[in-house]
């Protein structure tokens, strides 16, 4: 295809994407860092001096999903994969090397103020509030750069500090709170202007089990009440598991898998946990499968998928059990596996 | 427009009250700041004692005006660095800002207004202690008073864009504090700290008189305690105008070249 027609074919794509609108959007997304490299040594150095060298490295590439409004979906990949560079992107802070994304109807890359004023970025590593001041002035601070109605502001700040349990914390100077409080008042700040969309980029991260799960609760109360659509990354899956019925995985730039939490277990576990109470402990299991822990006379086996009912009739029929259970192996372990992948495997599953 | 009054004034706010925090400090960084203009002028009111009272029209009451008022200058010439831009793009922490539906320029502006106003209240016993030391000799008409004013936050705006075009260039380079160290000389030389410019060779002057360090630094000082008709007050202020104008526009441009290559690496 010659390049008028090609530019006017990524036009027609462009406004397909616009117009048909799902609240995120991208099409054939890609983006390319060029990095410059060179070997260890002074030899080295020195003829870098004269003859750079750099590589391509393809961070996101490729990629396509559409998220619905009001939806929470799981961003999952391993360090380096992709999510941030993806969540850059999608958020304004990165242009595009190439393909089309649409957030609410606009080019995110063009950082209009109408788009601004409707999504948050949440980074769980990010301070954004002044540090020597008690957070109350840091919301003042966001309501200018809002310009968030006065009455509005007082109503969502008093109800997301009363969510958050945050009343006698309001006070203290920001350099004074601990982790998790600092990230209480980090969230709120990023959503006085009660954005519509929110990209959370482990917005739990370091912080307690507690913590965790009051921000989680926060960000579930959040999308109930206010329809915000939320992308979330996490390596936490319990956050995943909690939030986000729809998750995404990519890796090495690509994405691997977008659907279902469920079914993702179902897709990359070839395995199934039987979990046995015997009458009597001494008995050996081994035939029966892989025994994974044995404590006293419960035992572990991971047995494959497709032998799983054959394999419970047989102890069933041939042991005295007290008790039998038959699970999914833990999200974690399927993720794990799944991010263990040593290449890309092409086409989104 | 009212929104973004709202703005500023906010972001002053939380300025001065975060300053205030560090008002030992920002005292001590002030005192610590007079020593360079204290050299120079004792060095100047010798020369000027050493030929019969007077160096270049300037006497050593004049010197005393001149490098008083220079403390306060210089201090309203602190503007967010090169260093600042080069550790905000390389560190990524320029993401924070971009995210925000208001350009990072007006936060660095608002809260270095709101700075500027600890800075002039902070002074104030500072020039009164300074003025006791040395006499200064100071004649000066109302309309000096208001040019001076509108003056300094002229150079402070001119000064924000010229580094902020400096910063910039982190967007192509890894480092830019060699290039601000080389606009740093400069400057000494032909903005009036170092001297004031009527005593630079005729030459100097002509130079300087094509770019914009003198009216970030010379004039302001002077349109207080030197002899500037109306006439040339008003060319002084026009040229901050005009300069401020200038780099508003190579911001933008420069700007809208250098966001591409951010990579917000970091955060």
């Amino acid at each position: 295809m010659g390049t008028p027609l090609r530019l006017a074919w990524a036009y027609i794509e462009d406004c397909k994407l616009a117009i048909n609108s799902p609240i995120i959007a991208t099409n054939r997304l890609s983006k390319h860092f060029k990095v410059p490299t060179r070997e260890a040594g002074l030899k080295a150095a020195l003829v870098s001096l004269f003859h750079r060298a750099y590589r391509i490295v393809k961070a996101v590439d490729d990629v396509s999903f559409e998220i619905e409004p009001g939806e929470v979906v799981g961003f999952l990949g391993p360090n380096g994969a992709g999510k941030t560079t993806t969540l850059k992107m999608l958020s304004g802070l990165l242009h595009p090397t190439a393909g089309q994304l649409h957030v609410l109807g606009y080019e995110p890359a063009r950082r209009s103020k109408d788009f601004l004023r409707q999504i948050t970025l949440v980074m769980g590593n990010r301070n954004q509030l002044a540090w020597d001041l008690p957070a109350l002035d840091s919301f003042e601070l966001q309501r200018a750069v809002y310009g968030i109605p006065g009455n509005e502001f007082k109503h969502t700040r008093d109800e997301f500090i009363d969510l958050l349990e945050l009343q006698e914390l309001i006070h203290k100077p920001v350099r004074n709170l601990s982790l998790g409080e600092r990230m209480k008042m980090e969230i709120v700040g990023s959503l006085l202007h009660r954005p519509k969309v929110l990209f959370l980029d482990e917005p739990t991260i370091g912080l307690d089990v507690t913590m965790q799960r009051r921000i989680r609760s926060f960000i579930a109360e959040y999308n109930q009440r206010d329809g915000a659509t939320v992308l979330l990354t996490s390596h936490y899956m319990a956050d995943v598991e909690a939030l986000c019925k729809r998750v995404i995985i990519i890796h090495f730039g690509k994405i691997l898998f977008d659907g279902d939490l469920s079914r993702l277990v179902e897709q990359f576990s070839a395995y199934k946990t039987i979990g046995v109470t015997l009458d009597n402990g001494n008995i050996d299991v081994s035939s029966y499968g892989e025994v994974v822990s044995q404590q006293g006379s419960h035992v572990t086996l991971r047995i494959p998928k497709a032998e799983t009912p054959q394999v419970t009739a047989r102890i069933l029929a041939e042991l005295h059990v007290d008790d039998l259970t038959v699970e999914d192996p833990p999200i974690e372990d399927v993720i794990d596996k799944v991010f263990s992948q040593k290449r890309p495997l092409g086409e989104p599953v | 427009m009212k929104r973004m009054l709202d703005f500023y004034l906010t972001a002053m706010k939380v300025s001065i009250l975060e300053e205030f925090q560090y008002r030992v400090a920002n005292y001590f960084y002030m005192i610590g700041m007079i020593a360079e203009p204290v050299i120079y002028l004792v060095v100047w009111s010798t020369i000027a004692r050493t030929l019969g009272g007077s160096v270049g029209g300037y006497t050593p009451g004049g010197f005393a005006a001149y490098y008083i008022v220079w403390t306060l200058v210089r201090n309203m010439n602190i503007v967010f660095t090169p260093y600042g831009w080069e550790w905000r793009i390389q560190r990524g922490r320029l993401s924070a800002e971009l995210l925000r539906p208001i350009h990072p320029l007006h936060s660095d502006v608002a809260y270095f207004a709101g700075w500027k106003v600890v800075v002039i209240i902070l002074w104030l016993p500072l020039a009164a202690f300074l003025a006791w030391i040395f006499k200064p000799t100071l004649n000066t008409t109302w309309l000096q008073v208001g040019v001076f004013f509108l003056a300094i936050w002229g150079a402070y705006l001119m000064r924000t864009m010229l580094l902020s075009l400096l910063g910039m260039i982190t967007f192509w380079t890894t480092r830019v504090s060699a290039v601000y160290e080389l606009f740093f000389a400069a400057e000494l030389v032909l903005s009036g700290r170092l001297v004031p410019m009527s005593l630079m060779p005729a030459w100097v002057q002509q130079v300087a008189g094509y770019l914009p360090f003198q009216w970030t630094f010379g004039f302001p000082i002077e349109s207080l305690v030197g002899q500037l008709s109306p006439q040339q007050l008003l060319n002084g202020l026009g040229m901050q105008v005009f300069w401020i104008l200038l780099g508003i526009l190579f911001v933008n441009i420069i700007w809208w070249f250098g966001i591409r290559r951010y990579s917000a690496v970091g955060n």
